[in-house]
């Protein structure tokens, strides 16, 4: 009988009455379900990294520590590669990519953060647009095209080096100072990208919060803008370490050798030499090269997590 | 972001005519007036260091001292041999790697927030340890997997794949590496439109209102992110068109390698296809962010966010 008299109701009332119940009875049914296959949807990016990151990450490995025999074609595991990529001039050119970054990185967080903030801050819709389109062209005007406009700007011939007579004054773009200018044209916008959607995560209510309780500017930094900002800055430091410690055009456009950089070094060791175990050399050099991002990376992860507790 | 701005602006005068009628008021023109200043100063600097190299480039194609001025390192370019062709591939290459990363990170992105949150540390880290690995050495592992093709596998019908994804016309090859070196930056723009909706209440009142899946991926979720999808697509197409490496150390010849290979000769047209490069990436990323923002004022998207902030008080 109750399902009798269930069934008609359910008829009776057709366009409000069965909606809810379908929705409600389908909804649990579906979130069931639901829960496998929200679960495939990601699979596809796991599988495709897997292939095509994991693949050639794996034989980098492989290759870095081990030598096959070139007469018998027996493969054996050997740590040669590796103590050989740390020493002599390969360091050399690990320790110099290491400070390049780090130093055109923190300048560039810098500098970065001060852009984004007096961006959003001025609240202009055609500033902000603006400053992002720029940004989002300048962050990738790395490589080759870079390398030549500033040979074209303050190169030995360049223009500005012509007008402002900056030869007498000692500056040489193929150096380390040189490059380190290079590298901020890059690094300062793809700060300026990441950071922005942090500082507009600051809610306006906080600050008005902070001065209701008699804080100043400063304070108001001090304690809570840095403090939640903070993790989000290291992300973007970290982003732009990875990004200097990786250019390899810009710098192989503009200093040739002159500069010591591991990303010469490993194209040079892939492109021209043919001497037996050089190529391995320079898959123990990338393996160098992905530890050391790796470390650093190792840091910014949980401090992650941490920014999207506020920043939500 | 859509969503947040209203919530702040409308909230943002309350405290101020509430609490205290005399602090506020000189407390906020003191600081109005004091960033006036070092913005002027960071905006003005910044400006100068990144206007000043591409008025000088510019100079520098078109004045020859004691020669004057000519254009000729412009008009030439045109018919420059290989410039239409890496151009177009370079083009074909980004389209491309926008649609595979957006069509792998997108659907694997929203689950995670949905359905399947322990999922979500190992989809980060996949998705942004290619930012660990240099280009350099991403592509040292390439050419050493590329090289399995003909050394193990030239019996197999594996062989025949790895021929046709190093295809000269179009490598495939290439697509791939640019996806996985794409995939942190989509995934941070990404991350950063869904965290500021709340996709699980969107999701929720939708279903409840009785949209299925499809509809609530593309008219809910998609329209939300619309801004974020769009600077996914900027960063992968800039990045596409201006990569050197990998392109170069595997033999291919897309427009970066294109421009040094012919700077040896010619210093002023390499420098202006430079200048060019950024401009024609400059003018995609205005008509990509007009076709990315100009639907986020329709109401459509207005209404979404009104959802997700009145359902969770309801219920």
């Amino acid at each position: 009988m109750p399902s009798a008299s269930s069934t008609p109701t359910e008829g009776t009332v057709p366009a409000e009455g069965t909606v809810p119940v379908k929705g409600t009875a389908g909804g649990t049914r579906r979130r069931r379900r639901g829960a496998p296959r929200t679960w495939l949807a990601a699979l596809p990016l796991i599988a495709f990294t897997g292939l095509c990151f994991g693949l050639p990450l794996g034989a980098l490995l492989y290759g870095a520590v081990t030598r096959t025999d070139p007469g018998t074609g027996a493969t054996a595991l050997t740590g040669e590669h590796l103590s050989r990529s740390l020493q002599g001039p390969y360091l050399g050119s690990l320790v110099g990519s290491v400070q390049l970054s780090a130093l055109t990185a923190l300048i560039a967080s810098v500098l970065g953060v001060l852009i984004a903030q007096a961006v959003v801050t001025s609240r202009s819709q055609a500033l902000r647009n603006a400053v992002l389109t720029a940004s989002g062209v300048l962050a990738n005007f790395g490589g080759v095209p870079l390398a030549f406009a500033f040979i074209a700007t303050v190169g030995i011939s360049g223009v500005v080096t012509q007008l402002a007579d900056l030869g007498s004054l000692g500056w040489n773009l193929y150096s380390f100072t040189g490059l380190a200018v290079v590298y901020l044209y890059f690094l300062i916008p793809l700060m300026v990208l990441v950071i922005l959607p942090a500082l507009d995560g600051l809610r306006p209510q906080w600050r008005e919060a902070a001065q209701n309780a008699g804080a100043g500017g400063w304070q108001y930094w001090r304690h809570v803008g840095i403090p939640v900002l903070a993790p989000s800055l290291l992300g973007g430091f970290v982003l732009l370490f990875g990004s200097a410690f990786a250019a390899h055009a810009t710098a192989a456009a503009l200093v040739g050798g002159s500069v010591p950089l591991v990303t010469l070094k490993i194209a040079d060791a892939l492109s021209g030499n043919v001497l037996v175990g050089q190529e391995n050399v320079a898959l123990a050099l990338g393996l160098d090269m992905i530890l050391i991002a790796g470390l650093v990376m190792a840091v910014y992860l949980p401090l992650q997590r941490r920014s999207a507790r506020w920043l939500r | 972001m859509a969503a947040m701005t209203p919530t702040a602006r409308e909230a943002a005068p309350k405290p101020g005519t509430d609490d205290a009628d005399t602090a506020p008021p000189a407390a906020r023109r003191r600081t109005r007036r004091r960033p006036r200043v070092w913005r002027g100063v960071v905006l003005g600097l910044g400006g100068a260091y990144f206007l000043i190299p591409l008025i000088a480039s510019f100079v520098f194609t078109v004045h020859t001292p004691g020669q004057g001025i000519s254009f000729e390192a412009y008009t030439a370019l045109l018919a420059a041999d290989g410039f239409t062709e890496s151009l177009l591939l370079s083009l074909g290459l980004a389209a491309a790697t926008i649609v595979l990363a957006l069509l792998l990170a997108v659907p694997a992105l929203v689950a995670v927030r949905l359905g399947a949150p322990r999922l979500r540390p190992v989809v980060e880290v996949m998705c942004m340890l290619p930012l660990v690995v240099p280009p350099i050495a991403l592509v040292t592992g390439i050419s050493t997997v590329l090289r399995w093709g003909p050394d193990h596998l030239s019996r197999t019908p594996l062989y025949q794949t790895f021929l046709a994804v190093q295809n000269e016309s179009f490598p495939f090859v290439l697509v791939l590496a640019y996806t996985v070196m794409a995939l942190p930056f989509v995934y941070r723009s990404l991350d950063a439109g869904l965290r500021a909706v709340d996709v699980p209440t969107l999701v929720e009142a939708a279903r409840n209102c009785g949209a299925g899946w499809p509809y609530v991926l593309f008219r809910v979720i998609l329209p939300n992110l619309r801004s974020s999808l769009a600077g996914a697509a900027f960063l992968t197409l800039a990045l596409v068109l201006g990569e050197f490496t990998i392109a170069s150390l595997l033999g291919f010849r897309p427009f970066a390698v294109w421009i040094v290979s012919i700077s040896g000769a010619h210093a002023r047209m390499s420098v202006a296809v430079s200048l060019l490069s950024l401009v024609i990436t400059w003018l995609l990323l205005l008509a990509l962010s007009r076709a990315g923002t100009a639907p986020t004022s329709t109401p459509g998207s207005a209404r979404s966010p009104r959802i997700s902030r009145t359902s969770p008080k309801e219920s």
